[in-house]
């Protein structure tokens, strides 16, 4: 009888694992069921605005689920293109974070304890600010009359403004600005434990450092640089607030046509269609992201 | 605890010879390796004081001594990892002060064997042997050798998380040996392994290394495992050399307190000369109720301060009062360990100073194992007692 009780009674380890579960059972799962209901149903005028997918009349259960919004999605080139187009400054936006953000990692990692620590802190102290003033920052700065342009302007160097302000360079500038720091600090994790020895074998076994840094400190940070470029790029595809307020009007991205479907036009099942499909494009970087967690999780053990 | 790991043997070795430099003075082979006048710095703090030694072809020469004591640092600039502050080493003629470490003739195997996670052990092997541009058949030649010199050829494939720590080191090995290096660097080379297999490894890196013939300086704080292992031994101490020898020379003829003290355990007698001869001299310690005789001379005035060395393991535990005048005094047994094979004795003399003696389990049983709280006698030879002047 006891032990029938105990074992009903959930033990600590599976309500600690609850907590986790529930939250994201209520604030993830249930909402994207609820887009994934709307991508299904009809734009109507009212509240709601759009149609139930279920409804009983005269004693009939009709489901109607449309397909349109989908088969659209396909058939419109504007969503083709906003998707590969968020793909592509999404993918070189991480690689511009790559190549700053290497080296930068790799120098914190390689000074002092008390520098690290210092300069760890100068990655994280922009988080103290609010996102969206620090993009707000970059429009003071690029605009044509902004601050880069005058100092330029005033040293001679240029003597008409550069074009930055509203084109995709000053979004590739504002992404690679706002996501570095989640590109660095894994990196970082992973240099930062890396035993130095192995370096000193390398060179003792007779590699120049550029070598030894190829074929030691490269591979053994892979990890590090596939976790960094996942955390930059999984975010960067669904930006919406960077190439809004930087980007100009072809800066076609697909957190803007989403905006404009739900915001312009009302169709809110349209604008979840859009959802639901980049969720499935986002899908494919997360399991391999999660992939190489768990593949790191097996080498560590 | 230590027990001497080499046959005692002759005991009249003069005094003169343990500096062990004694090799011809123009002969290269006597020369392989020659750490002259070295100096490092850091900082203000000096980690290695004007070390001079060199190392014969084909020898193992271990540097013993505590942490911190500058062994480490000195295996370092040989590797080239420390730059050297002043002075020079030469390997076979070869000044090595310009060339960066993986320009030199040395390969070194790390304290924590410094594998390489990402590649397999013959990966690891043949690391080296790439960076030389060697062609592919013989990489792959030379690697399968260095892996049935180690005996792993079975695990070749294997990853270096998925070996224990003894085949780690032999991979380490293989790794540090296959560029057949002008000198092979161990650096603490047994502290990463189980005490139970570590005088098994002992000896086969021993044989390993008479295979291949190559020379070899050792760095440890373990004075059994040097020992065990070593050709020759420099005690280290504060960045200084204090002494140079055979395993046996340095047991047995310490040259100053610090190689008594860290070589082995050892009881020691403060006192001043008082009586001495060309062969002999006699000693009277405050510790003592009566003098020591010791039969071998030494240099010095008369009356000057000394320290005598005289190893548990040559001072015999009787209840008879020995019949001769020196040497020996009366005490009360403190503490009794048994170590199996041999108990420990401490026994505190009149004068509080506890002497150790290690007495065999033999002796023990023909004499009746004396107690704790009952008087014995602890004596020993003249020539069971070494005279230390510094």
């Amino acid at each position: 009888m006891t032990s029938l009780l105990t074992r009903l009674r959930p033990s600590g380890r599976s309500l600690v694992i609850a907590g986790p579960y529930l939250w994201l059972l209520l604030f993830f799962f249930v909402p994207f069921l609820l887009v994934l209901k709307i991508s299904f149903a009809d734009q109507q005028m009212g509240i709601p605005p759009y149609t139930a997918l279920i409804d009983i009349k005269d004693g009939v259960v009709n489901f109607t689920f449309y397909l349109t919004h989908y088969a659209f999605l396909m058939q419109d080139s504007l969503y083709f293109a906003a998707y590969l187009n968020s793909i592509k400054i999404a993918a070189i936006s991480t690689f511009f974070c790559l190549i700053i953000g290497y080296p930068t990692a790799y120098y914190i990692a390689r000074s002092s304890p008390a520098t690290r620590n210092l300069l760890m802190m100068g990655v994280m102290l922009p988080f103290w600010t609010s996102f969206l003033i620090r993009v707000y920052a970059w429009i003071g700065i690029l605009k044509n009359n902004g601050l880069l342009n005058s100092a330029l302007m005033s040293m001679g160097l240029i003597h008409t403004p550069f074009e930055l302000y509203h084109t995709n360079i000053a979004v590739y500038i504002g992404m690679v600005y706002s996501y570095l720091p989640f590109l660095i600090m894994p990196l970082y994790a992973h240099l930062v434990k890396m035993d130095m020895a192995l370096l000193e074998a390398a060179y003792d076994l007779g590699a120049k450092p550029w070598k030894a840094f190829v074929k030691i400190t490269l591979p053994l940070s892979k990890n590090g640089i596939i976790a960094g470029c996942l955390l930059v790029f999984i975010p960067a595809v669904g930006e919406y607030v960077i190439p809004e307020l930087l980007g100009g009007a072809n800066t076609l991205m697909i957190g803007r046509v989403m905006w404009d479907e739900f915001f312009s036009n009302t169709d809110w099942p349209m604008a979840s269609a859009v959802t639901c499909a980049m969720v499935l494009l986002l899908l494919v970087p997360m399991v391999l992201f999660q992939h190489f967690q768990n593949k790191q999780m097996d080498e560590t053990r | 605890m230590s027990e001497p790991l080499k046959d005692p043997g002759n005991l009249k070795v003069p005094q003169q010879d343990v500096a062990g430099l004694q090799a011809e003075p123009d002969d290269r082979a006597g020369h392989f390796v020659q750490v002259i006048d070295v100096v490092k710095k850091f900082g203000d703090t000096v980690a290695v004081h004007n070390v001079d030694l060199t190392v014969r072809k084909g020898e193992l020469f271990a540097l013993l001594g505590s942490s911190g004591c500058g062994k480490s640092t000195l295996l370092r600039m040989l590797a080239g990892f420390e730059s050297v502050t002043s002075g020079r080493i030469l390997i076979d003629g070869e000044d090595l002060a310009t060339l960066p470490p993986y320009r030199r003739p040395v390969n070194m195997m790390f304290q924590s064997y410094a594998l390489f996670p990402h590649m397999t052990v013959e990966g690891n092997i043949a690391f080296g042997l790439k960076q030389e541009s060697c062609p592919k058949a013989e990489i792959r030649e030379r690697v399968a050798n260095a892996l049935e010199l180690v005996q792993m050829t079975r695990f070749a494939k294997r990853k270096p998380h998925q070996l224990s720590g003894g085949q780690q080191q032999r991979v380490a090995l293989a790794r540090s040996l296959v560029k057949r290096p002008k000198l092979l660097l161990l650096d603490e080379p047994m502290s990463a392994l189980d005490k139970q297999i570590r005088q098994r490894t002992q000896i086969e890196l021993v044989n390993i290394l008479d295979q291949v013939g190559v020379t070899c300086i050792m760095v440890t704080h373990d004075q059994e495992e040097a020992m065990t292992m070593a050709d020759r031994i420099a005690v280290m101490s504060e960045g200084r050399i204090v002494q140079i020898g055979s395993p046996h020379q340095v047991y047995e003829f310490p040259n100053c307190r610090f190689s008594a003290e860290f070589i082995g355990s050892t009881n020691l007698f403060d006192g001043k000369t008082v009586e001495d001869e060309p062969d002999c001299v006699y000693i009277e310690s405050p510790d003592l109720p009566k003098r020591l005789f010791i039969s071998h001379g030494i240099t010095g005035p008369l009356g000057m301060d000394v320290s005598v060395s005289i190893r548990p393991e040559r001072v015999s535990v009787t209840r008879k009062q020995p019949d001769q005048e020196v040497n020996w005094a009366q005490g009360v047994v403190t503490n009794v360990a048994y170590m199996g094979s041999y108990s420990l004795y401490h026994v505190q003399l009149p004068s509080g100073k506890t002497m150790v003696a290690n007495v065999s389990s033999l002796a023990l049983s023909e004499m009746g194992a004396p107690e704790i709280g009952e008087t014995v006698s602890v004596s020993w030879q003249s020539t069971s007692a070494v005279v230390l002047t510094q």
